[in-house]
């Protein structure tokens, strides 16, 4: 097994690392991790992708990618946290509520 | 002055001028209301040119920046986008005219360059040419939508606006790893070269599924709808016009790009699949909104049913049927913008909307009644909305191949349509128990709701123009006619 898919298969425990995360906890502040720690899995996945032929130099390609991805979740980011802090700023709580069942 | 007409890069200046009008309005916020109107203008007049090049010329493509594909930027325009961009100028306008009215001072100045920068984000995301650069929108449009629902301010909206971004993210970063999937197995993230060389491996697979179940989310197809309502329904009015008319619309414009041009859906069985949960959305968005005590709930939940429909045309596959589901969703767009602004008037005039409790709105707000009751034919499907053609369409495809039972959905939705809008035009002209002040509504306000009504209702007599624009350079011709 080629080390590149090594990673690749790291980035994708790491995605399903953060989902079950983002859905297992209520806190606002683990939910942000969460997306992020999904994020990186993303990235690495991309990264680790970029090095397809054994001996050639990597596709630069997919780090621009990642690089685009980083701005992009940094402003989403930056917006998660000044959401959560506004709605404990109404609410009292860094958490959601729990959904009416219908 | 022909030529020179003809030879603007109007594709990239529907982009870049809402863009720098975002900008303008943020640096000098005290003008934003004039300028936000003289930019939306503008878009719709390069909209219009860009619409007359593609009409005269066929298929536009820019590189931009000079870098073609695959390695630069390519913005491609053709019939399909240039159908979504018109009816995105169609409503924006609106939206438009009807906030300069809604919004007091302080919140303008935040509305404005929002709402440009969402409007920039929509145009570039239907010019898109590759899978990568539609991420990137759908990320730009995402935010600018979650920061529109947080401008209500209340509990409710920021609790919804942050359910709503971890939402957004999420399905995007499913899109994003089908992405990454994608550009391994192929090579190249541009759609035209995808198309060619796009092979059935296990990791295309996954990146198919991947991608659409983000998608999915982000179109709040039930049962991934959850998201929606709430969020719908605790912003501003003309946001929640926006969100429900257009945003949940950009979602859908790639799943369809994705299945017609790079998965040929060979495999019935997906089609299938997703003709039920649109028929299930039908009839339990059609029968939430039923249920609520809420106007602008009971809106939310219908945009869920109307959803459903344009997924019904995955199941059957033919021309007849995306065409269908393409005018559903385009005079859907024009009535659910129309009905959430009439909401935003009787909310402003009664100073609530719970249904019960509406006092003679009728004789208050006769224009915005009447708008919401051509919004509600067009909803319905009744003759001769835009509505009405879509279904048309669809029922006609559904019985043409034998799948009956889809156009069966078709007649049940309108039907719970029918008496979700009739309930709320019943209370609209009744006196209720509790009477209330009433305060006044801005005329362009109720105007602007009626002429989007309008509009939707006109569309279905003006069927053959958008027809024939979405033969340009479309895919509906190709490998998936029926």
């Amino acid at each position: 097994m080629s080390h590149e898919f090594l990673y690749a298969l790291l980035g994708v425990g790491l995605f399903t690392l953060g989902l079950y995360a983002l859905i297992v906890h209520a806190h606002l502040l683990r939910k942000i991790l969460a997306i992020n720690v999904m994020g990186s899995g993303v990235f690495l996945v991309l990264v680790a992708l970029g090095g397809r032929t054994p001996g050639a130099p990597p596709d630069p390609v997919p780090h621009a990618m990642v690089i685009t991805g980083i701005v992009v979740a940094i402003s989403a980011t930056a917006l998660a946290l000044a959401l959560m802090l506004w709605v404990h700023a109404k609410t009292g709580r860094a958490r959601l509520p729990e959904e009416r069942l219908e | 002055m022909g030529a020179s007409l003809a030879n603007t890069p109007w594709g990239v200046l529907v982009i870049l001028l809402p863009l720098a009008g975002a900008l303008v309005c943020f640096l000098w916020p005290r003008r934003s209301v004039p300028l936000g109107l003289v930019t939306a203008l503008g878009v719709v007049a390069c909209v219009a040119g860009l619409g007359w090049q593609v009409a005269e010329q066929g298929v536009q493509r820019y590189a931009v920046g000079g870098w073609g594909a695959p390695l630069g930027i390519d913005l491609y325009a053709d019939g399909l986008s240039l159908l979504m961009l018109m009816m995105t100028a169609l409503v924006g306008l609106g939206i438009s005219v009807y906030s300069s009215g809604y919004f007091d001072r302080k919140t303008a100045t935040v509305f404005w360059s929002l709402w440009l920068f969402l409007w920039a984000a929509l145009n570039a995301l239907f010019l898109s040419a590759d899978i990568f650069n539609l991420y990137v929108t759908l990320e730009l449009m995402g935010l600018a939508a979650v920061a529109l629902v947080a401008l209500a301010g209340g509990a409710d909206a920021l609790i919804a606006a942050m359910r709503y971004l971890l939402v957004s993210l999420l399905g995007s970063l499913f899109y994003l790893l089908g992405v990454a999937l994608l550009y391994h197995s192929v090579g190249s993230v541009d759609i035209a070269i995808l198309a060619q060389q796009v092979e059935p491996l296990p990791a295309v697979w996954a990146a198919v599924g991947l991608m659409s179940a983000g998608l999915l989310l982000k179109t709040a197809l039930f049962p991934l709808h959850f998201w929606l309502p709430p969020a719908h329904a605790s912003a501003p009015a003309p946001v929640s016009a926006l969100l429900s008319a257009l945003v949940v619309k950009a979602s859908f414009y790639i799943l369809l790009r994705l299945w017609l041009e790079i998965f040929s859906p060979g495999d019935a069985a997906v089609g299938q699949l997703l003709g039920l949960l649109g028929a299930s959305a039908v009839l339990w968005g059609g029968i939430q909104a039923l249920r609520q005590t809420r106007l602008k709930l009971l809106i939310a939940y219908s945009t869920v049913a109307q959803l459903g429909y344009l997924f019904l045309a995955f199941p059957l596959g033919t021309s007849v049927a995306w065409k269908g589901a393409l005018y559903l969703l385009f005079s859907h767009a024009l009535a659910k913008a129309a009905m959430f602004m009439s909401a935003g008037n009787i909310l402003r005039c009664c100073g609530h909307d719970r249904i019960a409790d509406l006092d003679r709105v009728a004789r208050r707000l006769p224009l915005t009644l009447t708008a919401f009751t051509l919004a509600g034919i067009s909803s319905m499907g009744l003759p001769p909305s835009g509505g009405f053609t879509g279904k048309w369409m669809l029922l006609d495809a559904a019985l043409y191949s034998g799948q009956w039972w889809w156009a069966l959905t078709l007649i049940l939705g309108g039907l719970l349509a029918a008496a979700y809008v009739f309930k709320v035009v019943g209370y609209a002209f009744t006196p209720a128990e509790v009477t209330h002040e009433v305060s006044r509504v801005p005329a362009r306000m109720e105007w602007t709701a009626l002429v989007l009504a309008l509009a939707a209702v006109l569309l279905g007599l003006f069927t053959p123009w958008p027809l024939a624009l979405l033969d340009i350079g479309l895919p509906f011709g190709g490998g998936y006619a029926g």
